[in-house]
């Protein structure tokens, strides 16, 4: 039984390459980063042969070595083991900002494009005004108002998506609001809130989920980016942004290695999800998949 | 033995106001519709018979607004029943079938979850098992293969998802279907394969129905009553035999001659020479006067009644 449903899925997994072509194959390597990095953040005990904080696995500075595969950084702690342990750190935070953004974005979105009026304008006028700052900028804000902390990081983060999700549901709604089938629903006595729940929802999930895999592979890099500048977590927890802010000033002195893993570990979670997002998006559309 | 009326539409007026001023699309129409009877609302674009079907079910859309009148239906005024109520009377007790249906299908479930959908919403204690056994009942009826009923919309037909609005509308046992142009999207063979369905279908549900239209080819073979609408208001109403072979008023007149002859030797189309009127701002007598080509001058002065001439309604001064 086992060898069956494995040749039918090697089966399917050749006719989609031939069907969908490059494209699939962005898709397959950026699920394998994606997976194993997932693998790597749930169960970093596995992966890691030291803590992340352990400070005696190996000498000061001691290069790449098998002992050591990544190096030791200036505590002398396994540059390997806290990327690992730094997985969990930064995918926890851009998933569950993502997240939360999205769950709070996409009803607004839909109760906004469905009911309209003085509420959809003022909600739209704000979402606005948080979409006209650089992201960057903004999370940089919320976090020093805030101060370190895994919960206050996260928010900070998931604030400044909330408008990628809200315009782009609220543009969806207008339109499938207009259309016949909604209007046939009304005739057969459908309540507002099933319309929204059965009619509008679920044609506005392909482009949510697209959005929603871009915006964690966004949300990385926002939480790097907020941890480099110190802004982010409590001394303690490792992470990927401040390793490399640690690290950086070693770089002159030849230990390379020290926020050379943790960035590449950034770039290709990154692009990870970016490719998986990119290709959904291609594949989830039927106009652009069938050519 | 007279039949009793399952719903009186009583002086309704509907009106859109926009920037330019009030359209009044629909004023002071009444329409009584008995049980098992259809009637036929024939009238060009514009006229506002679109917009009355949708009052029947208050669902004008905005900024649209009814702005006088009764609808009865049971012994209770749509118009002013509570929310609650007007979701349950819609597809219970009053459906509506729109005028694409190639569009009218949630396209993303399977066309038995929208059956499903409908049963459970008005009778919350049907079990899933029993709503797909009433459904596939009605695929029978509806003469498509019960198998189909468990694929999406996209994979049937134009007629046959046509058909399945239909069924949706049915299912409920209503006593009253509104069909807006429901042959505008299919070609003739269909359309006329419609035809005899929708008529066998009417006789065994023992349902009531008003077909909108502006082809009076379709409301010849399928009508009982036909109502002629023109600049909002009804101007001609009876039985559809009279109003075929002898027409009143000169606008029925002129659009029974616009029907193409086979038989005659016709070589141009007869058209009716001028525009509908403007609504916002309408004639201040007849509607029709300014096209009138028998109009006298009372008829552009004073705005005739809808008067009985032998059974017979019509709203023309040439009559009186």
């Amino acid at each position: 039984m086992v060898t069956t449903f494995l040749r039918k899925f090697l089966n399917y997994f050749k006719e989609s390459k031939k069907k969908y072509g490059v494209q699939w194959w962005i898709l397959v390597i950026g699920i394998v980063i994606v997976f194993f990095v997932t693998l790597t953040a749930l169960f970093p005990g596995v992966f890691a042969p030291y803590g992340p904080n352990y400070m005696e696995s190996g000498d000061q500075f001691a290069p790449p070595s098998f002992q050591n595969i990544f190096g030791v950084d200036n505590l002398g702690r396994d540059v390997y083991s806290r990327v690992v342990y730094g997985s969990k750190t930064i995918l926890g935070v851009a998933f569950v900002a993502a997240l939360i953004s999205s769950l709070i974005g996409i009803p607004l979105g839909l109760i906004s494009g469905f009911v309209g009026g003085v509420f959809d304008r003022v909600l739209s006028l704000i979402m606005d005004s948080i979409f006209s700052f650089p992201g960057l900028i903004l999370a940089i804000a919320l976090a020093a108002m805030l101060g370190p902390g895994i919960v206050n990081i996260t928010g900070a983060v998931a604030v400044i998506y909330i408008p990628q999700y809200y315009r782009q549901v609220r543009g969806q709604t207008l339109s499938i609001k207009e259309e016949v089938f909604i209007e046939a629903g009304r005739a057969i006595g459908a309540s507002k809130l099933r319309l929204l729940r059965k009619y509008i929802f679920p044609n506005v999930l392909a482009t949510v989920v697209v959005i929603f895999s871009l915006n964690i592979a966004d949300a990385i890099m926002t939480e790097a980016a907020l941890s480099y500048l110190g802004l982010g977590l409590p001394a303690g927890i490792p992470d990927w942004g401040r390793d490399i802010a640690m690290g950086k000033k070693y770089l002159a002195s030849g230990y390379w290695w020290v926020i050379t893993f943790p960035g590449l570990a950034i770039v290709s979670l990154t692009l990870g999800f970016t490719m998986v997002g990119e290709s959904l998006s291609e594949l989830l559309n039927p106009k652009l998949r069938d050519k | 033995m007279e039949k009793t009326n399952i719903i009186e539409i009583k002086n309704l007026s509907v009106d859109y106001p926009i920037y330019v001023g009030n359209v009044h699309a629909v004023s002071d129409v009444s329409l009584n519709i008995k049980k098992g009877e259809v009637v036929g609302l024939v009238g060009e674009s514009g006229c506002g018979k679109s917009t009355l079907g949708l009052s029947l079910l208050k669902m004008v859309r905005a900024p649209g607004v009814i702005s006088s009148g009764e609808i009865i239906y049971s012994g209770r005024d749509i118009l002013k029943i509570p929310k609650k109520d007007l979701l349950k009377l819609r597809g219970n007790n009053i459906s509506m079938i729109f005028q694409n249906p190639l569009n009218s299908l949630n396209p993303l479930y399977k066309v038995s979850d929208q059956f499903v959908e409908t049963i459970k919403t008005h009778k919350t204690d049907v079990s899933k098992k029993e709503a797909l056994k009433m459904s596939e009942e009605m695929f029978e009826k509806l003469g498509i293969e019960k198998s189909r009923l468990y694929e999406y919309p996209h994979q049937m037909s134009g007629g046959m998802r046509q058909r399945i609005m239909i069924g949706i509308a049915l299912i409920m046992n209503p006593d009253l279907i509104i069909a807006d142009e429901p042959t505008t999207s299919l070609d003739v063979i269909v359309e006329a394969q419609f035809v005899d369905f929708l008529r066998n279908l009417k006789d065994e549900f023992d349902v009531s129905i008003i077909v909108i239209t502006h082809n009076l080819g379709l409301v010849a073979e399928l009508a009982d009553r036909i109502a002629v609408m023109y600049g909002g208001k009804i101007i001609e109403k009876g039985n559809i035999k009279k109003i075929y072979h002898d027409p009143m008023h000169e606008y029925t007149r002129g659009l029974i001659d616009c029907i193409p002859n086979v038989k005659a030797d016709q070589k141009k189309l007869i058209t009716m020479p001028g525009a509908p009127p403007d609504l916002i701002n309408p004639p201040k007598g007849c509607r029709f006067s300014p096209r009138c080509s028998k109009a006298k001058d009372i008829c552009f002065e004073k705005l005739p009644e809808l008067k009985k001439y032998d059974g017979h309604e019509t709203a023309c001064w040439l009559y009186e």
